[in-house]
């Protein structure tokens, strides 16, 4: 990076009047998935789909598929466990996250 | 039953509302049982919403510059004041609707969240006048009993014998020193039409109550107990888990105010003892078995307690 040039996320010149933030819900450019170190990992053939691993993400991983699984998008996903935990038929494990 | 909630049916399993008003790629700890509750709170509530925020952990994980998680029009105030600048905001929109600027018949909710230190010590003075002058709001309380933002200070929510760093335990300690401060009751005392107790892990429950909160015409008061992983010295993963607990060993019961009038909305008969809940966490390890059954008598007193006003009205 030359010196004197601007170093930061965003430079000033294109910071809107009074530090707005113009779009709503702008974080979803915030890949938080890189924090993790164990993966959600489902077995299609113990899911009900009861939809419990969906409601109890605290990072709105989950989505439902065309045939009604709950699949982890793995983007925001921070490894927490929690829906391992409440997943009543045991379905999801956490495995180690490979580098 | 309120006649505001005649045409509510309830939120079940099968039609749990699509839309998320907070974004995904914020930046709170695994397993963050209060960002859950945020996120439940407001999927409820739909995008019709104006959302005040408290300083706390909530407004610092959703706003980090250039990002922010509200897909919703929410204001960050001070520590103190999220019930006067909502009340503000409530006035706002009444004059904006007596001038015909904004459509009559159009429902904006607004709603004001703080942690347990801006209500339960910072902002009670205000919550207080909010609630006394009768603006139709829902302030939301997210308990997870301590400042966590700041790394963990005590405040008035924190429970008898917690460990924190401005109350740390040793000879002459025994942790946090002081009881709960029993903030729904505060809230009910004020005579306002709802009051009510949530958790995360029984989460139809907290969103029919935000959105029965939301209904009222008037203020009505959510407390919402919420996990904290990181200043509980608790795996992530258990924070459903201990928000069940809580619940099940009778510590944080689940109840309802409807103008006045107390309803358990989850009767425990088999409680469990409260060394279970306890041993979990690292705050309680240094408890002795003493402390524990001094802990017992008074959640066994204050379920009595409660159980008597559900009965008696």
């Amino acid at each position: 990076m030359p010196k004197g040039k601007d170093t930061a996320l965003i430079s000033w010149k294109e910071v809107p009047f009074g530090c707005y933030i113009l779009e709503p819900g702008n974080s979803v450019g915030f890949k938080t998935g890189d924090w993790r170190s164990f993966r959600p990992v489902l077995d299609k053939e113990k899911c009900v789909k009861c939809g419990q691993c969906y409601i109890m993400c605290p990072d709105m991983t989950y989505t439902q598929d065309e045939e009604g699984y709950y699949i982890a998008d793995l983007t925001y996903c921070k490894g927490c466990g929690i829906c391992a935990s409440v997943c009543p038929k045991g379905a999801i494990t956490m495995v180690v996250e490979e580098v | 039953m309120l006649k505001e909630w005649a045409k509510f049916k309830g939120f079940s399993a099968k039609n749990l509302p699509k839309e998320e008003p907070f974004a995904p790629g914020h930046r709170a700890c695994q397993g963050c049982g209060e960002v859950l509750a945020l996120r439940l709170a407001l999927k409820a509530l739909g995008m019709n919403v104006i959302a005040i925020s408290a300083t706390g952990c909530m407004e610092i994980i959703s706003s980090p510059f250039p990002y922010t998680s509200w897909r919703v029009p929410w204001l960050h105030v001070a520590f103190e004041n999220a019930a006067a600048v909502a009340s503000g905001v409530e006035a706002a929109l009444r004059a904006l609707k007596r001038k015909g600027r904004f459509p009559r018949n159009r429902r904006v909710d607004v709603v004001a969240f703080a942690g347990d230190g801006g209500t339960a010590d910072i902002g009670l003075q205000a919550l207080s006048g909010a609630l006394e002058r009768g603006h139709d709001f829902v302030y939301i309380c997210l308990d997870n009993e301590a400042y966590m933002n700041t790394g963990v200070q005590r405040s008035g929510c924190t429970p008898y014998g917690a460990m924190t760093t401005t109350s740390p335990p040793g000879k002459k300690s025994i942790g946090q020193m002081t009881w709960k401060k029993n903030v729904p009751a505060i809230a009910a005392a004020h005579g306002i039409p709802y009051v009510a107790t949530a958790t995360p892990a029984f989460f139809l429950d907290l969103m029919n109550k935000v959105k029965k909160a939301a209904l009222v015409e008037g203020p009505a008061y959510v407390h919402i107990y919420s996990p904290c992983p990181t200043g509980w010295g608790t795996k992530g993963e258990d924070s459903i888990t201990l928000a069940k607990l809580a619940v099940e060993t009778r510590i944080f019961p689940l109840y309802e105010v409807i103008e006045g009038k107390y309803y358990i909305t989850r009767k425990i008969t088999k409680p469990k003892p409260v060394e279970e809940y306890l041993k979990r966490q690292r705050r309680f390890r240094h408890l002795t078995e003493e402390e524990i059954r001094k802990i017992q008598a008074r959640v066994d007193a204050e379920y009595e307690r409660l159980l008597r006003l559900a009965e008696c009205l």
